[in-house]
């Protein structure tokens, strides 16, 4: 058991070094001040409280949707629906911020639960869709991104837009629902707070109740899960319906603490993020935080490169996309693993028979 | 009544194959590389990376036929890619798909940015277009002629790549393979069939049939590249490839159902109807389609379990 975690955690440091490196050498290829560049990259976001609290806002979405890939990966279910439900839940909370009049104490705790509320009930549809007709949970939620897209800019343009703002953007919210700040001159807001509660809860949940069993046992053999009497088709609802509550959230929490408006024009990609979460954590909730924090720092970092130097901050992409696939890669370092193994199995036999090989 | 006048319009059969091309191409691609037993998930990224090369090195030569070319060596690239992630580390073909996706996503911006000085569409380029072609005869058909000709080259041989998957797929000793690989890749391998590089050939071509979609977005649909301009086509068209039954003639048709769906979403701008819905047709269609489909297959296992 032991050597398996350090085993993980070699191989995926390996394989953000792989990333890193190849980062390095894109840099140097385009770049006419690549050290410059690096430099801000790597150490930018340590180089002022305001940046590196700007590590720590961008980590709260990513956590959250971090969690609801996790927990629907768990169960095998490729939902990529996280992006739409976090949208949704934020438009949800616009709604409610707006239009409603309630002290703070019962509006801001409304309007996050209005955002999960309106997740859950949307990745319920993928859901359905495949328990009900085995179509690809995968395809469904992708298009149903699209779709949500749409509807919540419908909604926003068609009801809820402030025409004397100058820019598409919704009426400023109601400020008894804004989520108050953590530190004065930084964005970091209690929204933080929620995102750990969730960590805790969703590992409570998924490796000490009967549910996350179920979870966990129909992700690992479907088969089996039926066999020894899991209700597989209910799983594979309420995993996604959970995973819909917390991106909705998350969406909902995103708005309410970062800005006073509904300003988002297209999706704002959080819920592929939290694919990159999900596989850097091994859909684990307590390492979905070092994931986001990882994540959310070379974003930042790429920012404050591409600001400050020549260097496009897309660069990220390369970074994210290797350390996908590497760490996805079963059979990448698996010989080191292998000898590994062997070795230990030598020195147990060797202990075991007085230290020869007769 | 104004949807049924502009349903029944020639100019209206005329967009559907418009619109139909790049998905066509796309889902001909998840054909091959789903009979083969893997999953494409990555045409989406392969793509829209095609579009963009296309546009580049298509300004940079003045021809849309090196353009071409050039869209298509990106998307072998990328297919390579993912057949060595997928099946010599193993990695889930899937996830290896999201991430080449996210890749494209970002990646092009990179690159746009880094050629055109711009992050959001390649207006500063001076690409080129992929030429129309007018068909002899056919042109002078009443009805049939403004359907049929006058589309850029690309639709014709989206069209003829329906016939040569077909061909490939089930005429041809390569073919056989691949469907073999796909249907029992053990049974396959006992019989001498290197499973891997069968399914390193069906990603390769999958990943060039995709490329010839991005092509036809960038250098045919339209005369540019814009930042995620494929909009999920890749993803439909592994819908329309279920839906076809992972046949090339039934995914045939039910890419122009996408199309239809497409033009209907095109031409219906016009009307009073809030544009954010009629935007959402082609995907809610999707949705749909693919219910349909696998309910179907659904009750098929029912009828033959019953039996």
């Amino acid at each position: 058991m032991h050597r398996e975690v350090l085993f993980e955690i070699v191989r995926t440091a390996v394989a953000i070094l792989i990333s890193l490196f190849v980062v390095f050498l894109i840099v140097f290829l385009v770049s006419s001040q690549p050290t410059e560049a690096l430099s801000k990259f790597l150490i930018g976001p340590l180089s002022k409280v305001r940046y590196f609290s700007n590590v720590l806002e961008l980590s709260i979405p990513l956590i959250f949707n971090g969690l609801a890939i996790s927990i629907m990966f768990q169960a095998k279910q490729f939902n990529i629906g996280a992006e739409g439900a976090f949208f949704m839940g934020a438009v949800a909370a616009t709604v409610v911020g707006i239009t409603m009049n309630l002290p703070r104490i019962i509006h801001l705790p409304f309007a996050i639960i209005a955002g999960s509320f309106i997740g859950g009930i949307l990745l319920f549809i993928p859901a359905i869709l495949k328990s009900k007709w085995n179509a690809s949970e995968l395809v469904s939620s992708l298009m149903l991104n699209y779709i949500l897209y749409y509807f919540g800019i419908f909604i926003i343009n068609y009801y809820l837009r402030d025409v004397n703002a100058g820019y598409m953007v919704s009426y400023p919210l109601n400020s008894s629902v804004l989520l108050p700040k953590l530190m004065v001159g930084t964005r970091l807001h209690y929204g933080i707070f929620i995102a750990i509660a969730m960590i805790i809860i969703m590992y409570y949940f998924l490796y000490r109740t009967k549910w996350g069993y179920a979870i966990r046992m129909t992700g690992l053999n479907e088969k089996f899960a039926e066999y020894v009497g899991i209700n597989v088709k209910k799983v594979i609802l309420y995993a996604q319906i959970i995973g819909g509550i917390i991106a909705g959230m998350g969406g909902a929490v995103e708005l309410l603490g970062m800005y006073t408006r509904f300003e988002w024009q297209k999706l704002p990609g959080y819920g592929w993020d939290g694919i990159i979460v999900a596989i850097l954590a091994r859909n684990n909730p307590l390492l979905v935080p070092v994931a986001a924090f990882f994540l959310s720092y070379i974003r930042i970092g790429a920012d404050l490169m591409a600001r400050m130097t020549d260097v496009p901050s897309e660069v990220v992409s390369v970074i994210q996309a290797l350390v996908i696939m590497l760490i996805a890669a079963e059979s990448f370092m698996a010989k080191w693993r292998h000898t590994m193994v062997v070795k230990r199995a030598k020195e147990e036999f060797y202990v075991n028979n007085g230290g020869s090989l007769q | 009544m104004k949807i049924l006048e502009i349903i029944f319009s020639t100019s209206f059969g005329y967009a559907i194959l418009r619109v139909t091309t790049p998905i066509l191409f796309a889902a001909l691609g998840a054909v091959i590389s789903d009979k083969a037993g893997v999953i494409n998930i990555a045409l989406e990224g392969i793509m829209l990376m095609a579009a963009l090369w296309g546009v580049i090195i298509s300004a940079f030569t003045h021809s849309a036929w090196w353009g071409l070319v050039a869209a298509i060596v990106s998307g072998v690239l990328m297919s390579f890619i993912l057949a060595y992630f997928s099946l010599n580390l193993k990695t889930d073909v899937i996830l290896a798909g999201i991430a080449l996706n996210l890749f494209s996503s970002g990646g092009t911006i990179f690159i746009l940015y880094l050629v055109a000085h711009d992050k959001g569409i390649s207006s500063s380029l001076k690409s080129e277009v992929l030429p129309q072609m007018t068909l002899p005869l056919v042109n002078k058909i009443p009805v049939i002629g403004p359907i049929f000709s006058g589309h850029n080259i690309l639709t014709y041989i989206a069209l003829l790549a329906v016939i040569l998957v077909y061909v490939l797929l089930y005429r041809t000793p390569l073919g056989l393979r691949i469907r073999a690989v796909g249907e029992n890749p053990d049974a396959a391998d006992s019989v001498g069939i290197g499973v891997n590089k069968i399914r390193y050939i069906a990603l390769l071509l999958s990943g060039i049939l995709a490329s010839f979609g991005g092509a036809y977005l960038s250098m045919g649909y339209v005369s540019w590249f814009s930042t995620n301009m494929t909009a999920g086509r890749g993803f439909i068209a592994l819908a329309a490839e279920a839906m076809g039954k992972g046949t090339p003639l039934g995914t045939f048709f039910a890419s122009l159902l996408f199309g239809f769906a497409g033009a209907l979403a095109n031409n219906l701008q016009s009307l009073r109807i809030p544009s954010e819905f009629i935007q959402m047709i082609p995907y809610i269609v999707t949705i749909i389609g693919l219910v349909i489909y696998s309910s179907s297959q659904v009750s098929r296992i029912k009828k033959v379990k019953e039996q």
